[in-house]
């Protein structure tokens, strides 16, 4: 029994997959923290699209991945900038607009030569198949951005609570908000290889949404929430060894089942509590 | 204490769509005292305070806060901001001292870790506002009024020498608006500028000691009692206040020439009463 749930361990490909995605699923976690607080969770997404053309590019010319992406990445976050301030189009739209215009020019370079580009990958990643070099790659930008998010959180959570606030306490607040809209590219791109473009999404807002569910503490939430997200990305990865699934599609299922379970039964936020808070009411009443 | 005056001198801001929202503004204010800030929607209070806390930046004049420029003056802290109700996002999780200990960061080092005397000034700020019982409720599950304190108590917590609030009194009931402004005029004696923005003009004669009334540019500023008149309230809003001016025949039998005037936007109203010309404040909160 045991040397059977040992049986992924003895892979390489599989014990890579397992930590590699469990720490993408801490970093995006972490993130989803505030994404969702401030009511940008679609901005992961369209990021995770948006840097589609870059990884494209990067791997057409054979240069890390990374850094095409992460320029992809950069220049949508300004060109949702420059629209939203140069139109009166709401947010959505201009969001909306970008992304998708990114993520044809990626299909589109993709298409131009499918050798080199498996846009399939892309997509839906395959992170039992990520190489050795990639790998690295997302290691080292997991762990800067661990890194900065360790020295920096409380800084973020004051300016995403009150911007005015941040800004009389002395903080930069422009130069902290390059900061976050850089960490999101840089997870968007990391994840990239774990789950693919179309579910980054669920492990940026998911982990936070549940985490809100338990807690009232910013501090705590982040825990709870890096915690659940590092759990269900190596636990899915591990687990997609026996049910012979997407590992992708699993770390988002995994995610989506403790939310509801948080959702259902939470101490405080959770449904069954709430509607006994409002009976044990009725009946003091 | 220190000096912590501020200086506004000939401001003006032009937003990049080519609306002008502040227009030669120059203003001294001084520490110890109060000032209402007041003017009708749009006339460029929002702008004022803004460009204080350096997120406008004037197309001309210069600010200058106890005799540093704004960057210098926020980075040691001399501005604390109170926001308006509507501003906070009530759903944060975040309990009231931590939001409370957010107004110590700027003291903190490089990693926010708070220090013995960080947590004291937390707790004295939260006894000081009377909501020491609060400290670990989420901020949404508190009271109107309760909330307002929470965030003087962050102000406080800051030890900043100017407070600036916005709208403090919107959504607040009088017993708690009684209670804000006698901790406000407790803060000022004890040697701090504070700048109130308002459109609630019965709350102004109350607290404030000295009032301005804005509509891009300064159309009035000094001691209330001769800043707030009828014809400068009409002038700084217009159309936009309920105005009823009770005289001659409908008050008195005899040929006196004074008339009650009731000037309200819905909020508590400020009472006039006097011969046109020579009208004093009756009620305007006290009373």
């Amino acid at each position: 029994m045991l040397s059977l749930l040992l049986e992924p361990f003895s892979y390489s490909y599989m014990t890579n997959a397992i930590w590699v995605s469990a720490l993408v699923g801490g970093l995006c976690a972490f993130l989803s923290a505030y994404l969702m607080l401030k009511g940008w969770s679609l901005m992961g997404d369209a990021l995770a699209h948006s840097v589609v053309p870059g990884v494209a590019l990067a791997y057409l010319l054979a240069l890390p991945y990374a850094i095409g992406a992460f320029f992809a990445g950069m220049l949508a976050t300004l060109s949702m900038a420059l629209v939203k301030s140069a139109t009166k189009l709401r947010e959505d739209a201009v969001i909306g607009l970008v992304f998708t215009t990114f993520f044809a020019v990626g299909l589109l370079i993709a298409s131009v030569n499918p050798t080199a580009v498996d846009i399939q990958t892309i997509v839906l990643g395959n992170i039992l198949a990520i190489s050795g070099e990639d790998t690295f790659q997302v290691v080292i930008i997991s762990v800067v951005c661990f890194l900065v998010l360790g020295l920096k959180w409380k800084d973020l959570a004051a300016l995403f609570f009150d911007e005015v606030h941040a800004r009389s306490i002395g903080l930069s607040v422009n130069l902290l908000k390059i900061l976050f809209f850089t960490l999101l590219s840089a997870a968007a791109v990391a994840a990239l290889q774990t789950v693919g473009a179309i579910l980054v999404i669920g492990m940026l807002i998911t982990p936070g949404a549940t985490a809100y569910l338990l807690t009232d503490r910013f501090g705590k939430l982040v825990v709870l929430s890096v915690l659940l997200g590092a759990g269900t990305s190596g636990l899915g990865a591990y687990a997609s060894y026996f049910l012979d699934v997407s590992p992708g599609g699993l770390i988002v299922s995994l995610q989506t089942a403790l939310f509801l379970l948080a959702f259902l039964f939470a101490p405080k936020h959770g449904l069954v509590s709430q509607k006994r808070a409002i009976r044990a009411e009725r009946v003091t009443i | 204490m220190a000096d912590c005056s501020i200086e506004l001198s000939q401001i003006s801001v032009t937003y990049p769509n080519g609306k002008s929202a502040l227009d030669d503004v120059s203003l001294t204010l001084r520490e110890g005292t109060i000032y209402g800030l007041i003017g009708a929607n749009g006339a460029g209070k929002s702008t004022l305070f803004k460009s204080i806390m350096g997120m406008v930046k004037p197309t001309a004049g210069q600010v200058t806060i106890a005799g540093r420029s704004v960057r210098d003056a926020l980075r040691q802290n001399l501005v604390s901001y109170v926001p308006q109700t509507e501003d906070v996002d009530w759903n944060f999780p975040v309990l009231v001292e931590d939001v409370v200990m957010t107004g110590r960061y700027g003291h903190m080092g490089f990693l926010r870790i708070p220090s013995q005397r960080d947590k004291e000034v937390v707790q004295e700020a939260l006894q000081r506002v009377d909501m020491a019982g609060f400290a670990k409720r989420q901020i949404g599950e508190l009271s109107g009024g309760q909330k307002k304190r929470v965030f003087v108590a962050r102000a406080l917590a800051q030890q900043g020498q100017i407070l600036l609030l916005d709208e403090p009194f919107a959504g607040v009931d009088i017993k708690t608006e009684e209670s804000l402004a006698q901790l406000l005029r407790g803060l000022a004696r004890e040697g701090r500028l504070i700048l109130v923005s308002t459109h609630n003009l019965g709350s102004v004669p109350s607290f404030c000691d000295e009032a301005i009334l804005i509509d891009r540019s300064v159309l009035a500023a000094g001691p209330v009692a001769t800043t707030l008149t009828q014809e400068n309230l009409l002038r700084a809003f217009g159309g936009m206040l309920r105005d009823v001016t009770l005289g001659g025949q409908a008050l008195h039998q005899d040929p006196d020439e004074r008339a009650l005037t009731v000037l309200t936007d819905d909020e508590r109203p400020l009472v006039l009463y006097g011969a046109k010309g020579g009208e004093k404040i009756v009620i305007g909160g006290r009373g």
